[in-house]
């Protein structure tokens, strides 16, 4: 390909080797982590339009990491949005969600299911906090799974640096590193390696999914494990997941948003992908809308996939 | 109903067995009596019989949260468990009042029973907005019947008998047979007082392990007692007091079931006791599984089904003779006593002593278990002679060594999701066989993959499916797996003219394409296997 529009920097919506990329300008450093050092990456601010072609072309915030964005496009008064990957949730480590009007509205729905409501992220974060200071007075180090971009800043966003000391993976400081140049807030983390173990029976430990029982973690000895993520709101995901708990952190839109969201786009068309496109696609035609599940080489994300999806060779 | 429901997250949160039994004995300890008595029941693994139907279930809870059928079971599919799917479906509820478990039981669930349609829905319905959405997902569990939270009911021995100091045994005792969940009866599970074994109750049943190892590994040959290991029903004959009680190894009282076996068991003297096999059987030999699944679950029993599938008690061993507990003397001792109390017992052939294969070196044994199919056995059991009779599974005396199962290779021809821990993956599978050019669903397996492969498989699934009927998808000819199974016999209600016993997948056969698979006159040819395979022995044969 030689341009690429880049709606945000998890590996599954990022193609190596394009001639150009564009994105979001808060993105802007997390993709460049992602990428080839020397890709040409243009960033323009959210709203700003480029001309590709004859096609106005801008990007939206969409509140799924920093610098997610949706693709508007517009072509002789015709307006038609790529959602990317979205939740409507606040999150502060990034611009939130904002509904874009348009005629054809492209939407996944990797939590197009009405059994996914996700909880209050406030009363999640407490049971957190809860069970980390449950494992000290156990003796075990507490270890919190989340993919390394996104979900981990969003988590460590939300953690007391008061209860303990933040430990991050890797995998998961570096990208946490960029956050932090992007101006995006974050409390105090130290990288596993530079930490001192004394420390590790009080500290919550912030890592990716696939190190989940690697030798990276069992460094920690005795320890409890959770995994934040949306498929967590099932108990057999939960058990297949094998951590000790899960909880329910989405950046995807549960059910009641995604209705929302498309809701407030206007849009007369809708293509779902990415995740359950057929249930969509039935229910948004019982509504009397027209819309249409659309074939992607991918189903979408899925919970058992989920944790190997993001990387994260053990550091 | 919200110390019980945070249980069931505790134990459902942990996979260690000492943090487990820690949690159910700290809910024993705080729990009203009452309450306990009903953890005990479920948790035990007894359940109420079902109350509500499952289509009612579904059609009101999808009724409640507003979605249409269709959604609900997309819904279910992903979720793989019943009450799960409502308690996720349903809106939430504003904190509600906390009553306890046993008000829940007998006043909101038992009295299901025998409502009307009408007053059954307003009821649960009313239910399910009192309660928040845990509770609410436990108390949808206990109607489902599908209560299992990774407790076995050993771990609630163990949890009770921590609470109490009581042993193991007696409270294991205490829990076998028929009782009601009541303050009453939970105090006496308790109780310090170890003299109430009630006149029906049977022994904890004594289990064995396969064995992985060579037999010869055990020592000597002539230290074991080697026996056909039947597949029955295992059971224990209890004759006390001018009674019978004939117990499955479920606990399941069977009297009534098998009235040719209760009626020669009248026959034995007060206070004896036989453990056993109930089998089908025909002159020598025991008729395949099937015949005795046509008398399993029936309560009323025909003159015709007895005259077609005559049940024996074939014995093994005597744990009471005389009123005295044997199970502490030596095996050898035990079967003396059986055969010479079953010689002198005119049992018109209904009570049969499970013969022994004698053979003083272990290739005689060998040679044995070789030819367990030919005897209708699934392989053998070696038991130490000088063991005692013990409870539960145990390793060290008594080994089941079934022989190697047959297998076919097969192709997948149809998956659908599983339930559980599989829950929106792709992990029930029907294999076929090959009849000319085209496929015959041949048998269905759900286990016997790693996760990793489950993975795969249902990757493949999904990006192979030529038709979806419902959660069923038909997947592209592709997978090859060799299945294992126990047995296989003729049957008119399966396509392929076939059933098999216990099938299982072996192990993915990535190294064969669909075209060589296994073919139906192939699988055909092991009908030939053993006489349990092909059509029933008619009397004195074999």
């Amino acid at each position: 390909m030689d341009r690429a529009v880049v709606t945000h920097a998890h590996r599954d919506h990022v193609a190596w080797g394009c001639g150009a990329y564009l994105a979001a300008a808060p993105g802007v450093e997390v993709l460049r982590r992602r990428l080839d050092p020397a890709a040409r990456i243009r960033g323009v601010p959210y709203g700003e339009a480029v001309d590709m072609g004859g096609v106005r072309v801008s990007l939206h915030p969409a509140g799924h990491i920093l610098g997610s964005a949706q693709v508007r496009l517009e072509h002789e008064g015709e307006i038609w949005v790529v959602s990317g990957d979205y939740k409507t949730e606040p999150d502060p480590t990034c611009t939130p969600f904002e509904p874009v009007r348009c005629h054809t509205f492209i939407t996944e729905c990797t939590f197009g299911l009405p059994i996914y409501r996700w909880p209050a992220a406030g009363g999640v974060l407490a049971d957190i906090h809860a069970w980390w200071r449950a494992n000290q007075l156990a003796g075990k180090t507490t270890l919190l799974f989340g993919y390394a971009l996104g979900k981990a800043q969003r988590l460590i966003a939300g953690l007391d640096p008061a209860v303990g000391p933040i430990l991050t993976h890797g995998a998961v400081e570096r990208m946490t590193a960029a956050y932090r140049e992007a101006g995006v807030p974050l409390p105090a983390t130290t990288h596993v390696a530079a930490s001192d173990r004394a420390t590790w029976k009080r500290a919550i430990v912030v890592a990716p999914p696939s190190t989940d029982g690697s030798a990276w973690a069992r460094r920690f000895g005795a320890q409890a494990t959770a995994l934040a993520s949306g498929w967590m709101a099932v108990r057999g995901a939960r058990r297949r997941s094998a951590v000790d708990r899960g909880f329910v952190i989405s950046d995807h839109v549960d059910w009641p948003h995604l209705l929302e969201a498309i809701a407030q786009t206007g849009a007369e068309r809708v293509w779902a992908t990415h995740g359950y496109t057929g249930v969509l696609e039935r229910w948004l035609r019982e509504h009397g809308m027209d819309a249409l599940a659309i074939e992607t080489r991918y189903e979408g994300e899925r919970d058992d996939a989920a944790a190997e999806a993001e990387e994260a060779p053990p550091s | 109903m919200k110390a019980f429901a945070r249980l069931y997250d505790a134990l459902d949160e942990t996979t260690s067995t000492s943090e487990k039994v820690a949690a159910l004995a700290a809910y024993f300890r705080a729990a009203p009596p009452r309450d306990a008595a009903w953890a005990v029941h479920f948790l035990s693994g007894r359940r109420p019989k079902r109350l509500v139907g499952t289509g009612r279930l579904r059609a009101w809870a999808a009724e409640e949260a507003g979605v249409p059928e269709w959604l609900f079971e997309e819904s279910y599919a992903a979720v793989g468990d019943l009450a799960e799917t409502i308690s996720l479906l349903l809106p939430e509820n504003p904190a509600s009042g906390d009553q306890p478990l046993s008000w829940w039981v007998e006043q909101r669930l038992l009295p299901l029973r025998g409502q009307d349609e009408a007053a059954q829905k307003l009821e649960m319905l009313q239910a399910w907005r009192e309660l928040g959405r845990r509770e609410r997902y436990v108390w949808t569990k206990l109607i489902t019947g599908s209560f299992r939270v990774g407790a076995s009911a050993r771990l609630v021995v163990r949890a009770l008998a921590e609470v109490s100091g009581v042993d193991e045994g007696t409270i294991t005792h205490r829990l076998m047979g028929a009782w009601e969940p009541s303050p009453e009866f939970f105090e006496q599970l308790l109780a310090p007082d170890t003299r109430d074994a009630d006149v029906g109750r049977p022994y904890p049943f004594y289990l064995a392990y396969q064995l992985e190892r060579e037999p010869a590994s055990l020592g000597e040959a002539g230290d074991w007692q080697a026996e056909w290991k039947w597949d029955g029903i295992r059971s224990q004959l209890v004759r006390r007091a001018g009674r019978t009680f004939l117990w499955s190894r479920g606990e399941e009282l069977l009297s009534g079931r098998f009235p040719e076996v209760e009626e020669a068991a009248a026959l034995l003297p007060d206070g004896t006791v036989l453990d056993g096999e109930l089998l089908p059987w025909s002159g020598a030999s025991p008729l395949p599984f099937a015949e005795l699944q046509r008398r399993i679950g029936r309560k009323a029993v025909s003159r015709k089904i007895l005259r077609e599938v005559p049940v024996v008690l074939v014995a093994y061993d005597l744990l009471e003779e005389g009123a005295q507990d044997l199970r502490g003397r030596p095996l050898a001792e035990r079967r003396e006593r059986l055969a010479r109390l079953l010689a002198g017992t005119s049992s018109g052939g209904r009570l049969v002593l499970s013969p022994a294969v004698e053979a003083a070196e272990w290739t005689g044994i060998v040679a044995a278990r070789a030819r367990a199919r030919e005897m209708g056995a699934e392989g053998l059991m070696l038991k130490r002679r000088s063991s005692s009779y013990g409870v539960g599974r145990r390793r060290g005396d008594w080994w089941k060594w079934k022989v190697d199962p047959l297998s076919v290779d097969a192709v997948l021809m149809y998956a659908q999701p599983g339930s559980g821990r599989r829950a929106g993956l792709y992990t029930d599978y029907t294999f076929g066989v090959w009849d000319g050019d085209r496929l015959v669903p041949f048998a269905k397996a759900y286990s016997g993959l790693s996760d990793e492969e489950i993975r795969m498989v249902d990757a493949f699934v999904r990006r192979h499916t030529l038709e979806k009927f419902g959660p069923v998808r038909t997947v592209k000819p592709e997978l090859v797996f060799e299945l294992a199974f126990e047995g296989i016999q003729r049957s008119t209600r399966h396509k392929s003219g076939i059933a098999v016993r216990f099938p299982r997948i072996a192990r993915w056969r990535v190294d064969k394409r669909a075209e060589e698979a296994d073919t139906l006159e192939q699988v055909r040819s092991l009908l030939d296997a053993g006489p349990a395979a092909g059509a029933v022995p008619g009397p004195g044969t074999s």
